[in-house]
């Protein structure tokens, strides 16, 4: 007899993850399946790392109402997720008097989307609050429940807390089919491998569409819309304090300029329809056009300081507002599709509505009695105190190892990231876990060690260690046996 | 609390000759600290010759040059904490002029330091490929040099087979040859500027050698390779560095090395306040090498890249001499002056000169390939050195001395400036 | 009579030298600072040598590899079959700075010599 899961969930993003975890409350079996090697390699782990207060979305749509409830439960979600947050307020800046009338629509659509807060603000108070900003500015729309989160981070969190309680995950699990037998599903992996599951979750993010398409559901189509970004160095995070739009014009969204909840500055996005899901790539032209539109919010920013540029894809919905709900074609098979911006925001509320829907569809959910909400903090060395830092090495030597030197993150923090749910198993899966590569030498110090404890921890040669997965092994041989 | 006569943070060629420095002129209580397990920084992986022909009179390897100051060290008695981190350094609070050092190690556990004084030789870093903004995919397969060099010498593992190399700086050039010698294929390297950044003997025997061949003027454009480096786009690159459409090659390769620069490592000095020189990217000092942070000398990469570990050493001798003169309590007297690089000059060190010093050499670098100019060291107008040099370029550190009767004719800022041979 | 023009790679210096060659002899060397540099280029337009500087494998080693040099230069044309020689060859650890490993690499006549050391792990 198979194990048939009650639910499992397609897609380790941001939506999959707060999914599971919203399962993982209840007495159910659950799975989480993600194509890649690691969880969040999608647009939770390329985005603006925004918390939207939820004064841009058309009112009534999902959107509009998921971002305002997933604003509203961020403080809790991160809280116990132990994720860093922070409301550091949005402000959508006006260059025109067009764009004045904008804000006042934006203002208008916060009022009635419920956004707490909403207020125009003149120029003068526009620049005494943030004195980076251009000159040109005409005003500003002031948002104080916008917030900044680290969507990567938040996501990995939400899985791992899901996994603690009980849930499963499988990686390197791409669907490439769906069939029903005796009333289950079975999902099929691209490997020939089968997996029964009760209900399916669709958060497989720009590839939602294909999955819906298995099971006959050819209701909605998502296009990936690129996102170039640059990421500054921490010298430069300061910049602003506020997280600094520019308004929504016939031109474009423009692009905006962030503090990060860990320090650096972030600068984008772009926006471009391509036909490839798989398409990161950064283009000469994309990151051209993130300079030169950053400028006119911030002329001071320091572009000198990148110390990365990355691009993300969003999954664009065709009919514009989030797909949420049982498909059409299985009553089952609930769809969390189309989530592009504000995806990350509304994530918590998705994923409550995820599993009404289930409910609806007549999953049982009995409560389990020791499901913990809370995760165990991660150790973070670079935020402790002398006190702590000297009782933790007492604890574990191996918090005394400095791996990382631009981020100071120790071997033990790396252990930790291995070893914890979801297990860390390359190097960039490390480096999102610890922010061990992520400073300004980008891995070049470290890089080699961390490749080496992966090597020691999985039991992996170090010429199987990957950065993500797949085909990206780091190093190719041993030196002496190439020729 | 232990209070330390010296804290050397770094344990390389610098840390180890700034501590002997002060050895040798009587201070006793002294500690080195290095973040490796063995003493010699950078120069453990540098296995290649070309090291020590100014201070030993003879050609050694990294490691050789690095074993011999690493000896003197232990035959001295010199403490050394080794795997041992320092996460930041500070003015003690209790008035006394001394510096906390804050560092740790899994066997000490986490460690405040007491010092009167501090020499700083953190060395330098390589810049990343991020501070490139190179368009294309991030996949696997792009290294920095000294990266690539760390696996190939210390870990005996292959970065690639087929390599494209952006940037001729020295550890590019040594790696070309490097790879190439354990059976790797290196395609090209690519220099954005007209001029490589290395050292001419190293574009002879690492690339010249094995026919590998260098393009001036060219940069990558593109990254290829989503989970693995595939290939790369290199475009010729015009006057002001932008690449000129139409002349981009592709080139498959599984691996991109990067050698473009490299950047002191200050964070630590800049945390204390030491007030730093944005050309160098190191401290402002004297010519004791003492920063803006008094009893805090600064030496070597992290003061400013230096081309030859030798003028490193030299440098870092000095510094731990200043570092004991201090100790002794005695003060650089006399009003002090700026130093300034002016006319293709792009920075010197020391920026501070004290008048009344004894003999002092100006270290520095141009900024583009020079011929037949003359380096000319003036004070307001009067000409105090002027010295005919054939051919001057970026990638050779310059060091000009300057004797005591020179010194005693400065009254003011002092500039170091190129002529036209032939112009007065 | 030939021209070449070198770049010397005795040491950092990088002495721009112009060799006057007349049947293979050579007649002449100028741009050089010091005789090294006149020998360099005799040497560079008739028989080329260079140090080699690599890496051998150690066994029971606290590192997996010792850095190794040739004690002098060797003919420029023997570099990788000195390669190939030093590649299949592994030494038992501790490696002494200095050790020499090979007596005469590849008939040049030139030992091959460990240029760092390596303890020998503890169990």
């Amino acid at each position: 007899m198979e194990k048939v899961y009650d639910v499992a969930v397609i897609g380790g993003g941001v939506v999959g993850g707060m999914t599971l975890r919203e399962l993982s409350r209840y007495q159910l079996k659950t799975i989480l399946l993600e194509q890649a090697e690691d969880v969040v390699m999608g647009a939770s782990k390329a985005n603006s790392a925004i918390v939207h207060a939820g004064f841009d979305a058309e009112p009534g749509t999902l959107k509009a109402q998921y971002n305002v409830e997933g604003n509203a439960l961020m403080e809790a979600v991160t809280g116990e997720l132990s994720v860093p947050f922070r409301r550091n307020g949005s402000m959508v800046l006006a260059f025109s008097e067009e764009d004045l009338k904008t804000l006042r629509d934006l203002q208008e659509r916060g009022r009635k989307n419920g956004v707490p807060g909403v207020r125009l603000m003149s120029r003068e108070e526009a620049l005494s609050q943030e004195p980076n900003l251009s000159e040109e500015i005409k005003g500003a729309l002031w948002a104080p429940s916008g917030g900044i989160v680290c969507p990567y981070e938040l996501a990995t969190a939400a899985i791992g807390n899901a996994m603690d309680n009980g849930a499963e995950l499988k990686t390197g699990f791409r669907v490439t089919g769906i069939e029903k037998e005796n009333g289950n599903f079975v999902v099929i992996s691209e490997a020939g491998e089968k997996l029964y599951a009760r209900y399916l979750v669709n958060a497989a993010g720009v590839h939602a569409d294909e999955v819906a398409r298995m099971i006959g559901d050819d209701s909605f189509s998502i296009t990936p819309r690129r996102g170039e970004y640059m990421l500054l160095d921490k010298t430069q995070g300061a910049t602003v304090f506020a997280t600094i739009f520019q308004p929504p014009t016939k031109m474009g969204k423009g692009v905006l300029v962030t503090p990060t909840v860990d320090g650096n500055l972030l600068v984008g996005p772009t926006s471009e329809d391509i036909s490839d899901k798989a398409d990161t790539a950064t283009t000469p032209e994309g990151l051209e056009k993130v300079e030169r539109l950053s400028k006119l919010s911030v002329p001071s920013v320091n572009l000198r300081a990148v110390i990365t540029s990355f691009a993300g894809l969003r999954a664009t919905p065709g009919g514009g507002d989030f797909i949420i709900g049982p498909s059409a074609a299985d009553a089952g098979f609930i769809n969390a599709a189309g989530i592009e911006s504000p995806g990350l925001t509304a994530s918590p509320a998705i994923a409550v509505a995820v599993v009404k829907h289930l409910e609806e569809a007549g999953l049982v959910l009995i409560k389990r009695e020791d499901f913990s909400s809370f995760r165990k903090p991660f150790p973070k060395f670079r935020r402790m105190s002398g006190a702590e830092r000297e009782a933790l090495i007492r604890q574990d030597a191996s918090f005394g190892r400095i791996v990382c030197r631009c981020e100071t993150i120790t071997e033990g923090e790396i252990l930790a990231a291995i070893r914890r749910n979801p297990p860390a198993r390359d190097v960039d899966a490390v480096k999102r876990r610890t922010r061990a590569g992520m400073g300004r030498c980008q891995g070049g110090f470290c890089g080699p060690q961390v490749v080496e404890i992966l090597s020691r921890e999985l039991g992996l040669p170090m010429d199987e260690v990957t950065k993500c997965g797949g085909a990206s092994r780091m190093l190719v041989g041993k030196t002496k046996e190439t020729q | 609390m232990e209070r330390l006569d010296l804290v050397v943070i770094g344990g390389g060629p610098a840390g180890m000759a700034a501590a002997l420095g002060a050895w040798h002129q009587g201070v006793r209580n002294i500690l080195i600290l290095d973040r490796e397990a063995q003493l010699g920084g950078i120069l453990e992986q540098c296995i290649h010759n070309g090291f020590g022909l100014h201070h030993f009179k003879e050609e050694l390897t990294g490691p050789e040059y690095a074993a011999r100051y690493a000896k003197e060290v232990a035959d001295c008695g010199i403490c050394c904490l080794l795997d041992t981190m320092v996460l930041d350094l500070a003015e003690a609070l209790d008035g006394s002029g001394d510096k906390v050092v804050t560092a740790v190690s899994s066997k000490e556990g986490y460690l405040r330091i007491h010092a009167k004084t501090v020499v700083l030789a953190m060395g330098c870093r390589e810049r990343p490929r991020g501070a490139l903004n190179t368009p294309g995919t991030r996949p696997a397969g792009i290294y920095t040099a000294g990266a690539a060099q760390k696996f190939v010498n210390i870990k005996g593992y292959m970065p690639g087979k087929e390599v494209v190399i952006l940037g001729s700086g020295d550890i590019g050039l040594i790696m070309a040859r490097r790879m190439t010698l354990e059976g790797a294929k290196v395609k090209a390297v690519c220099e954005l500027m007209p001029y490589s950044g290395g050292l001419t003997r190293n574009i002879v025997q690492c690339l010249e050698d094995f026919g590998i061949p260098l393009k001036l003027s060219h940069t990558v454009v593109r990254i290829h390779g989503r989970e693995r480096v595939e290939g790369v786009t290199i475009a010729a690159v015009d006057g002001s560095r932008k690449p000129i459409p139409g002349s981009e090659e592709f080139i498959p390769c599984d691996t991109l090395l990067l050698s473009v620069g490299l950047i002191p490592e200050n964070e630590l000095s800049r945390a204390a306040g030491v007030k730093m020189d944005p050309v160098t990217g190191g401290a402002v000092v004297d010519q004791n090498r003492q920063t803006s942070l008094p009893g805090v000398f600064a030496c070597g990469n992290v003061l400013h890249v230096h081309d030859l570990v030798d003028y490193v050493s030299e440098e870092a001798e000095l510094a731990g001499q200043s570092a004991a003169a201090y100790l002794r309590g005695e003060a650089p007297c006399g009003g002090t002056v700026e130093v300034k690089a002016r006319d293709g000059v792009r920075y010197v060190v020391p920026q501070r000169l004290c008048k009344d010093a004894g003999p002092v050499s100006l270290y520095f670098r141009v900024g583009d390939i020079y011929k037949d100019v003359k380096i000319v060291v003036k004070c307001g107008e009067k000409v105090l050195l002027s010295r005919p040099k054939k051919k001057v370029v970026p990638g050779e550190m310059e060091r000009l001395p300057l004797t005591a009767g020179i010194l005693s004719q400065i009254d003011g800022d002092v500039t170091v400036c190129l002529e036209q041979k032939g112009a007065e | 009579m030939e021209k070449r023009n070198l770049t010397c790679i005795v040491c950092p210096m990088g002495c721009s030298l112009e060799v006057e060659l007349e049947n293979g002899m050579v007649r002449s060397v100028t741009g050089n600072s010091c005789p090294r540099g006149a020998e360099y280029a005799k040497n560079e337009c008739t028989h080329p040598t260079r140090v080699l500087t690599t890496t051998v494998k150690v066994v029971d080693g606290k590192r997996p590899l010792a850095s190794v040099k040739s004690a002098g230069a060797i003919p420029k044309e023997l570099l990788f079959e000195a390669m190939k020689t030093i590649n299949c060859l592994s030494v038992p650890a501790p490696v002494e700075l200095g050790q020499v490993l090979l007596t005469d690499l590849c008939g040049s006549g030139i030992p091959l010599v460990a240029t760092g050391s390596v303890e020998k792990t503890e169990d």
